[in-house]
């Protein structure tokens, strides 16, 4: 049983049951029964080629347009007023002197904002992707301390910015529950995903642990954690007539625009959400207040809005990652073999949303034991609601996890390498079904010998360089596979021979276009300058989520079916005067700028000419991606063996990461220099949650009291070490050309990483994040 | 932001009567006084932007320096007698902050630099005696992790942010100031106050008191001096706990000795009890830590930074002890 397929089942709902009888009668390569993508097979062209980013000229000239950068006739710009208490009634707002204020348009309240339905709740449906599900601005509750109570249009953000500090506010406070201590002391309940509970068991895992002969028994914490992309949230806004046009900073065009209908009471066709380029999305950029508020305050006002939240502003009203509480229980063999893993915790989230942190996914594929129990209790607190950040489960979950399994390796006496290659399952542990593609230990082997740790001395506290304790750790990093339904694509081929691939997809920074661009070139034949790759739009083809990782496979299924349906379509062109006449869709291939028999390319006729003798300018097909079974029949995952070496100060007990290396296994690598960046910045992101961040809400009154970035700490160019990526690049027969998606793995399993390396240095075993040095004093 | 006036002084004559006037503050590199107005904690109805005035770093007869108000912070830590004679300074700085805030930044600004406490940098939401005194301070029983181990009061907890001030306060600068009533020198240890039950209050210079020069008197001590600052990350993030000292020995003894601490009161620490203890006695490794005790014998810790007292008692050790080798 698996609480994300499950998940996915639930957001399916009745479109399950047509995409799969349409895959009855179009099987695709990787199905059950099907051959893998024959794009696997290609080894010299496009796909593999280190191509660096098609965007990157234009981000270095500046020439890249983003949200907060379209300029438009008449625009105002908004400034946000935000709560001071985290629960009860606005008593009393003067708005008089912000309205009298230079410059100022419009001050929208509860009072005057055009009446909106809530967002629906992110994967409450198909295309659901709101934070939360409170009414915006429609009436005088606060459920959360820094709740948007006030949009001020003005025009200059200058302007505006100065008329929301002559707003006065006064609230009726009610008693808020904002400590997770007092909320746990009142019961916790399950924790529900999607409705599902996060929750399974296997065999009698209680017994089993009670009854081994060795046992690791611990707790761990890890604490919340903000968004802080590079671009903070923006959107610039305008109605056209009953036509909503949103330039967003968005990794859900689709999902957004259909939101945005439901809110404003609008079909979703009228609605237009662009997001040309993101900077960087990691779970925080969906469907957010601030950009229902810039659509309604631009109604109101009559004129465009340009939104942009002040880092602030993030802070208040973006969710981050919520704190965990988490029990690790190993039971073993003496020789090292698991008998029983329990993993369960508590996670709390807001009452507006429902995500407890899923902190037990890692441990649902990553080891065997014949028994497991894992379980997410939750509490409500009244805060802002959480959200997805960067391996939502997996970041958090495999701090304690993988903890716990150096702890258990440290009571065997067990080289922690091969106590995780030892207890690798042979079938996923917990469905029972066949691993798809699975190549951990080969990762294990190859980055144990590229780091050295065979140079580490088990012995805890026992290597120095001078002031500094040094030492060596390890941990596995994990994230699932997952391909949401929903995508489809459109190929255009034209006449003078280039091809242009569109899908609502995203660039969030990290490569999409160019790999997609490469993918594209290899599937179609021809050379990458004659691709276009178009996305980042809502009029575009396809409903496609940049999250989970799952954007790779989403295109490149979307992007098959449309070049099944293109190669019909081209044959039919092609008619009786070709080459290939007679021939059927299944025995001609794309190569070499045109159709082609697969075992005989000497029948071949260029698109050029079957759209020249044909007469036609253009040919455009759109394919929708069959429905992911593979995820149903087969466990499919990526790994990673991370390797660490720290210094930690003896004097000070100040952390320093020396050297890092990851090796992964998540299938074929489309790009190695895109890949290699977005592990990278994967792990510097993990250095970050291992080291240094921890959002600091204040109990008392639920209020983030490090809303900076000079305060919230992430990490300086000079706590990232040379940092080392290696991978088996062994395609996975049943993804998409072999790839399982990387955005999100590298993140995991640092924390543990670099725990684990502290715990080798100094003998201290810290379970808390962030390991600051007070810990280690 | 609250709307000001904007105005550059060509002298300091000129500074003196413009900042005169109601309301008026002097803008050195703005890196601090913009920052709180963009939070409205600071809302000058003028700004006085004293860049302009002297920016030289000159010899004093004698050996010293004078460091006009206006130098960046950039130019005194690269200026080649301070590397030379008063290396804490050097270091002390170039820990601070980032490179660009660095060329901003002005030495008169960074003395007056404010606190950043989390509290009262937020106007809207929290309590603040510093912000609005008498308000309470919600800061005592909140997130206090940077916040004083020494010298603090019930109405204030925080500390100054400065590092440059550290290394000034261990080398007995001496501060210029000149003001309506005319010119004044002060040590620097009488510059900064202690919060007690006016935290808003927190130099002794008068309103439209313009600092003009910081005066580095001649010591051969400071030619053997370091500064070590520990914080949560290797770079771009404010003190924990720093150490600026200075040692001479006679052989194996203490002959003289300079040490403040940064991060642990409201103002630059000069450890005047750590020093006392330390002249004349034994340079060892348990006569450093018996003079880092002898200065913490007062201090008060809150919820979140019991740590700094051990930790700047180590780092003070530490200091000390690479001090003394380096002597040896
Ligand atoms: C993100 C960030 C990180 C930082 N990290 C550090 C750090 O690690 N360590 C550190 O030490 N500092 C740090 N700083 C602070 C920095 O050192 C100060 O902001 C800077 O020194 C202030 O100098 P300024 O010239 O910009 O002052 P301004 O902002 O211009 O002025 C500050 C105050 O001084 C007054 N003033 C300026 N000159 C005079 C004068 N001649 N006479 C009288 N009054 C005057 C102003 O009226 C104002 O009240 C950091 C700052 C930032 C923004
Ligand atoms: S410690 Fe001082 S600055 Fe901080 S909130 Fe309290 S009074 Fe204000």
């Amino acid at each position: 049983m698996s609480i994300v397929n499950e998940a996915k089942q639930a957001v399916r709902g009745a479109a399950m049951d047509v995409m799969e009888k349409a895959v009855a009668l179009a099987p695709d390569s990787w199905m059950p029964g099907g051959e893998p993508d024959p794009l696997i097979r290609a080894r010299h062209g496009s796909i593999g080629a280190s191509i660096p980013r098609i965007d990157g000229p234009l981000k270095v000239r500046g020439a890249a347009r983003f949200a907060a950068e379209f300029a438009l006739d008449g625009m105002l710009y908004a400034a946000l007023m935000f709560s001071t208490v985290p629960k009860g009634r606005i008593a009393t707002l003067d708005t008089a002197a912000a309205e009298a204020a230079p410059g100022v348009a419009l001050v929208m309240t509860h009072r005057n904002a055009p009446r909106m339905k809530p967002m629906p709740l992110f994967m409450t449906a198909e295309k659901a992707d709101g934070g939360d599900n409170l009414p915006i601005m429609q009436d005088d509750r606060i459920h959360w301390n820094g709740q948007p109570i006030a949009v001020v249009l003005a025009d200059t953000q200058e302007q505006a910015d100065h008329a929301v500090s002559l707003i006065s506010v006064t609230y009726e406070a009610e008693a808020a529950l904002t400590s997770l201590a007092t909320a746990k002391a009142k019961g916790t309940e399950p924790g529900l995903f999607l409705g599902q509970p996060l929750k399974a068991e296997k065999g009698d895992a209680d017994a089993a642990f009670v009854n081994a002969p060795v046992r690791v028994d611990r707790r761990y914490s890890t604490p919340r954690h903000n968004h802080n992309a590079i671009e903070p949230h923006a959107a610039t806004v305008a109605w056209q007539g009953d036509k909503l046009i949103v330039h967003d900073a968005s990794q859900a065009v689709q999902h957004t625009a259909w939101s945005l209908g439901d809110v404003f009471g609008i079909a979703e066709e009228q609605v237009h959400v662009t997001s040309p380029f993101v900077g960087g999305g990691f779970g925080g950029k969906c469907l957010w207040q601030h950009q229902v508020l810039g659509a309604a305050a631009s109604k109101l006002a009559g004129r465009p809005v340009r939104i942009a939240l002040s880092r602030e502003g993030v802070y208040r009203m973006i969710g981050g990652r919520t704190l965990t509480e988490q029990r690790f229980a190993i039971g073993a063999e003496p020789d090292g073999r698991f008998v029983a893993l329990i993993h369960t915790g508590v996670a709390p989230t807001s009452r507006q949303n429902a995500f407890p942190e899923p902190f037990i996914l890692p441990t649902m594929s990553s080891y065997g034991s014949p028994n497991i129990k894992l379980d997410v209790e939750t509490v409500h607190l009244d805060m802002l609601a959480n959200t997805f950040m960067r391996a939502p489960g997996e970041s958090v979950g495999t701090f304690a996890m993988e903890s716990a399994i150096d702890e258990m390796a440290v009571a065997l006496g067990i080289d922690p390498v091969e106590l995780r290659i030892l207890n690798q399952p042979t079938e996923d542990p917990l469905k029972g079904t066949p691993f798809s593609s699975r190549h951990i230990a080969e990762a294990w082997r190859a980055g144990a010998e590229r780091f050295g740790w065979s140079q580490r001395n088990p012995t805890a506290a026992s290597m120095r360089d001078g002031e500094w304790l040094v030492g060596m750790g390890c941990a596995t990093a994990t994230y699932p596979y997952h391909r949401m339904p929903g995508g489809a694509a459109r190929i255009t081929l034209t006449r003078d021979g280039g091809a242009r691939v569109e899908i609502a997809a995203h660039e969030m920074g990290m490569g999409t276009a160019t790999a997609h661009t490469q993918v594209a070139a290899e599937r179609l034949g021809l050379s990458r300058d004659q691709v276009t790759f178009a996305y980042g739009d809502s009029t575009l083809p396809g409903v496609v989520l940049a999250g989970g990782s799952q954007q790779t496979a989403s295109i490149g299924a979307s992007v098959i079916a449309a070049h099944h349906g293109l190669i019909k379509e081209l044959l039919k062109l092609a008619g009786n005067d070709s080459p290939l006449a007679g021939l059927s869709a299944d025995e001609v291939g794309t190569v070499n700028g045109g159709l082609a028999k697969l075992d005989d390319p000497s029948r071949h006729e260029s698109y050029v000419s079957i759209l020249t003798r044909s007469g036609r300018d253009h040919v455009a097909v759109e394919g929708s991606a069959s429905a992911p079974l593979e995820t149903m029949h087969w466990s499919m995952h990526s790994f990673g063996a991370l390797f660490c070496e720290v210094g930690v100060n003896s004097v000070t007990g100040e952390i320093r990461v020396r050297r890092f290396l990851g090796s992964y296994d998540c299938g074929r690598i489309l790009n190695p220099k895109t890949a290699a960046s977005q592990f990278r910045g994967g792990i510097i992101m993990g250095l970050g949650l291992a080291l240094m961040e921890e959002t600091q809400f204040d109990e008392r009154n639920g209020r983030v009291m490090n809303p900076s970035l000079s305060d919230y700490h992430v990490p300086v160019h000079l706590d990232v070490p040379e940092i080392d990526v290696i991978w088996t690049d062994i395609p996975d027969p049943r993804a998409p050309m072999g790839a399982r998606g990387i955005g999100e793995i590298g993140i995991t399993g640092v924390g543990a990483a670099v725990a684990n390396a502290v715990f080798n240095a100094t003998g201290k075993r810290i379970r808390d994040l962030p390991l600051t040095l007070d810990k280690l004093m | 932001m609250t709307p000001f006036d904007y105005s550059r002084a060509g002298d300091v004559a000129e500074a003196l009567r413009l900042g005169g006037a109601a309301q008026a503050k002097f803008l050195g590199g703005g890196t601090n006084l913009v920052d709180l107005m963009r939070e409205t904690i600071e809302r000058p109805a003028a700004l006085v932007d004293i860049t302009r005035l002297p920016a030289d770093i000159a010899e004093r007869e004698g050996g010293g320096l004078l460091i006009g108000a206006a130098v960046r912070n950039t130019a005194l830590a690269e200026h080649p007698a301070v590397r030379r004679r008063y290396p804490v300074l050097s270091r002390a700085i170039l820990a601070g902050a980032s490179a660009q805030i660095r060329n901003m930044a002005t030495v008169g600004g960074n003395l007056l630099q404010r606190t950043r406490c989390p509290y009262f940098y937020d106007d809207a939401g929290s309590r603040c005696n510093k912000r609005n005194p008498g308000q309470g301070c919600d800061a005592i029983d909140g997130f206090n992790r940077n916040h004083a181990i020494l010298g603090a009061s019930e109405a204030c907890v925080a500390t100054h942010p400065s590092d440059m001030c550290v290394a000034l306060a261990a080398l007995d600068a001496v501060v210029h100031v000149e003001g309506g009533h005319g010119k004044r020198q002060m040590p620097f240890g009488e510059l900064h106050r202690l919060p007690g039950d006016r935290p808003d209050q927190e130099t002794t210079l008068q309103p439209g008191e313009l600092i003009t020069v910081i005066e580095l008197p001649s010591q051969s001590i400071a030619a053997r001096s370091t500064y070590r600052k520990v914080r949560d990350r290797s770079s771009y993030a404010f003190a924990l706990v720093s150490v600026a000292a200075a040692l001479k020995l006679d052989g194996g003894k203490v002959k003289d000795v300079r040490l403040a601490l940064g991060g642990v009161a409201h103002k630059p620490w000069r450890a005047l009890k750590a020093e006392q203890a330390l002249r004349g006695g034994e340079a060892t490794a348990e006569a450093f830590r018996a003079a880092a005790e002898a200065e913490f014998t007062d201090a008060a810790p809150l919820r979140d930074n019991a740590f700094k007292i051990e930790l700047a008692k180590r780092t003070i050790t530490a200091v000390l002890a690479e001090l003394a080798g380096d002597a040896r």
